[in-house]
């Protein structure tokens, strides 16, 4: 049985509305980078799904750049955090906030 | 080489020397030290233009010879060139002016040798040797005013040249301020001049002046005399020029004396047919003449600083000269600015050189420890140089006899010829004339007076300055005794070139041939009425009477000096009390100015600018910047600095546009 691409499409985007909420509201800067990693995979998870229901494969393709585009903003991300890490021994968002006004 | 290059190559030395001392001074400091090359070169480019007017001279043909180098500005249908008129009065002019100012540059070799700023010096002086040029070369009042100003600011310089002391930078301000008003005159003139001829050109406006309303005339006529107070050194804006002693001597000597101060009197010679037609305004600048000639001489008799009786002195001379201007003999002007340049040139090196050797007393005094302060310029302190200073004693006296009008001495002759001019005028019925001759005759009775005093007090009696048996000055060097010696010949042989009336009917009169508008020159001259034969009787005994005057003058002031010495001063002070005092604070001029112009000025400043300066245009740029703050503070609460409200605010945006883009 063929599962409709309406249902991957769904899902993809309750990960990324949890992506969302997590990169919103969680304090953890940790965790806000996997919140991030969730978003792009959500929405790897509809290109897929969109790729395989239209059977144009250039769907694929581009999940291959997002994987690693995704990977490379996690070492980037994961640097910077061990960086703000070493001068402000925390990990929460709430002490980053050399910007302000 | 034809006569256009030559003419451009004189205007173009003196500058090219400027700018190479004062750039290659100022951007190499190892240049610095060869002053001799500096001193050399700025010389060169004095004496190469005054060889280059000779040989104009030479070659001249009685015809004015105009040369265009360019076109200064071109508006509408005004143009202005850069053009230049090589005639007889220009020529004279600038014979004199880089023929006395190549050798002040040859006295200040020697007088500035161990001044730091000896090739600023230099620069400036070329540069002020270029705008004198101009001023007296240009062949528009535009170029004539270009020299004008360019006079005026190296007078500033050199005035200030000395600068790190207040005293001498506020003199420097104090003659470009008031030159200011002058020059403010002149350029009312010069608009006006364009407005109605359309045109800045001295042959235009010499040939159209004749069909000017009369009313205009007389306006053009009072603002170029003005602006010729100013820079001249009359009544009511004179006071600069005492101030201005406090620039070096070889300056007092080029440019307070002999050049730049005679330029009011060129601006006049070389405007005499547009003077004529302002008969109402001749009357009043003899008269203004007259007031500052006898002012300035009576202050004189009171200074005791040898430069300032010198600076008074020239006041008291260019008086001399607008007497003869204002009755209509501008030849005999120009004359007496010649023979001036002679004389006052010398005195003021004289001058510069007794202040060297006083100098050279002071240190002698420091070395041995001795707590005095010397004023080397007071002549309280001075007195018997003449055994010390032989040299500079005899050139001194040479130039006060000239400038006293001893007889066959340049001075005698233009004087001379200044009071016969104007009691000649008085004969043919202009009541004013009468005055200013009377005035002329007081006035050069005191100038013997007031200058031989100077000269004894100096160079006679007994030394005054402390330990002075022991300590003495010692004479000048060559370099600055050979234009002394040069400048007294010129002093005593200057006045041949216009012998008076009285011999040959005044056909040996080779000043007046050459200027004069009835030879052919371009110097107009007031008409006089015809004289019996027997005028030449009068004319003797005027001749005459002049001698007498400056031999009194001077044999009185010879005779009371000699014997009391300064103390003299005091018998005057007593016998002529309450006018002494006037003469003494001279006439009150500074302390009137503080209170009618200078005071009154501040306090409106005070008063009203300030106020202004502080809630009006400080509080616009006050207001501007709290506006900004004021409308800053309502967003600034949206920099949290906490990166998920931002990403919030991002997420609203991504939502809205998706909105806009789905259902919009």
């Amino acid at each position: 049985m063929e599962i409709p691409v309406d249902w991957y499409l769904a899902l993809s985007a309750i990960l990324f509305l949890l992506g969302v909420i997590g990169v919103l509201f969680r304090r953890n800067v940790i965790i806000i980078l996997m919140s991030i990693e969730l978003m792009l995979n959500a929405v790897n998870i509809s290109l897929v799904a969109l790729s395989q229901a239209t059977g144009d494969v250039s769907g694929q393709i581009l999940v291959f750049f997002v994987m690693s585009v995704a990977a490379a903003e996690a070492a980037v991300g994961l640097a910077i955090v061990i960086a703000i890490f070493r001068n402000k021994l925390s990990v929460d968002v709430n002490d980053f906030n050399l910007f302000k006004h | 080489m034809n006569i256009d290059s030559l003419v451009l190559l004189a205007i173009a030395l003196p500058l090219m020397g400027a700018a190479f001392n004062g750039l290659v001074g100022l951007f190499a400091p190892g240049y610095r030290s060869n002053k001799t090359l500096i001193g050399t070169l700025g010389t060169l480019c004095v004496a190469i233009p005054f060889a280059i007017g000779v040989l104009l001279f030479i070659q001249f043909d009685h015809d004015a010879h105009i040369t265009r180098a360019f076109t200064w500005m071109s508006a509408g249908d005004f143009t202005a060139d850069f053009g230049y008129r090589v005639d007889q009065l220009s020529l004279l002019m600038m014979l004199i002016v880089t023929g006395v100012g190549a050798l002040i540059h040859i006295y200040s070799i020697g007088y500035m040798r161990d001044d730091p700023g000896f090739w600023k010096f230099f620069a400036y002086l070329n540069l002020f040797i270029f705008a004198m040029l101009n001023l007296v070369l240009g062949d528009n009042l535009l170029v004539l005013f270009l020299g004008w100003e360019g006079v005026g600011l190296c007078s500033y310089l050199l005035i200030g040249f000395w600068f790190t002391d207040l005293k001498n930078s506020e003199a420097a301000n104090k003659a470009f301020i008031v030159n200011r008003i002058g020059d403010f005159a002149f350029l009312l003139a010069m608009f006006i001049l364009f407005k109605d001829l359309g045109s800045l050109d001295f042959d235009v406006i010499l040939a159209g002046g004749a069909s000017l309303a009369p009313a205009t005339i007389n306006w053009v006529v009072f603002l170029l005399f003005i602006g010729a107070t100013g820079k001249s050194a009359q009544i009511p804006l004179f006071v600069w020029l005492p101030d201005a002693m406090a620039g070096p001597t070889p300056v007092s000597a080029l440019i307070h004396a002999a050049t730049m101060v005679t330029s009011g009197l060129y601006l006049l010679a070389r405007m005499s047919s547009l003077v004529l037609l302002a008969p109402g305004v001749m009357t009043f600048i003899a008269i203004i003449g007259a007031l500052t000639a006898i002012m300035a001489a009576t202050i004189a008799i009171t200074q005791n600083d040898i430069k300032r009786v010198l600076a008074y002195s020239t006041v008291s001379q260019l008086g001399f000269m607008f007497m003869a201007a204002g009755v209509g003999a501008f030849f005999v002007a120009i004359f007496h600015v010649m023979t001036h340049a002679f004389f006052k040139g010398c005195l003021f090196l004289g001058s510069g050189s007794v202040i060297h050797g006083m100098h050279e007393v002071e240190h002698q005094l420091e070395e041995e420890g001795h707590e005095v302060h010397l004023d080397p310029q007071d002549m309280r302190t001075m007195g018997g140089l003449r055994k010390y200073m032989p040299a500079t004693s005899i050139t001194y006296l040479i130039s006060t006899l000239a400038i006293a009008g001893f007889p066959l001495m340049s001075g005698f002759f233009s004087k001379d010829e200044i009071l016969f001019k104007a009691f000649e005028y008085g004969y043919s019925g202009n009541g004013y004339a009468w005055f200013v001759w009377v005035v002329g005759i007081i006035t050069a009775l005191l100038t013997a007076f007031y200058m031989m005093r100077s000269y004894v007090l100096t160079f006679r009696g007994k030394e005054r300055w402390p330990n002075a048996d022991r300590i003495h000055p010692h004479e000048s060097p060559a370099s600055m005794t050979g234009p002394l010696w040069a400048l007294a010949v010129l002093a005593i042989v200057g006045g041949f070139l216009g012998l008076p009336g009285v011999i040959a009917h005044g056909d040996l009169n080779w000043i007046h041939h050459w200027l004069g508008a009835p030879y052919g020159g371009p110097v107009a001259e007031a008409v006089v009425a015809e004289h019996e034969a027997s005028f030449i009787v009068v004319e003797w005994i005027l001749l005459i009477l002049g001698g007498v005057i400056a031999l009194v003058g001077l044999g009185y002031a010879w005779r009371v000096y000699n014997r009391d010495g300064i103390e003299f001063d005091q018998k005057l002070a007593i016998d002529f009390r309450g006018l002494y005092t006037t003469w003494a604070n001279k006439y009150y001029w500074d302390e009137g100015y503080d209170k009618a112009v200078v005071k009154p000025v501040l306090g409106l400043a005070r008063r009203v600018m300030d106020p202004f300066d502080r809630y009006i245009v400080d509080g616009l740029v006050n207001g501007l910047g709290s506006m900004v703050r004021a409308f800053s503070s309502l967003f600034k609460y949206l920099q949290t600095g906490v990166v998920q409200n931002y990403a919030v605010a991002i997420l609203f945006g991504v939502v809205l546009l998706l909105g806009l883009i789905i259902f919009g």
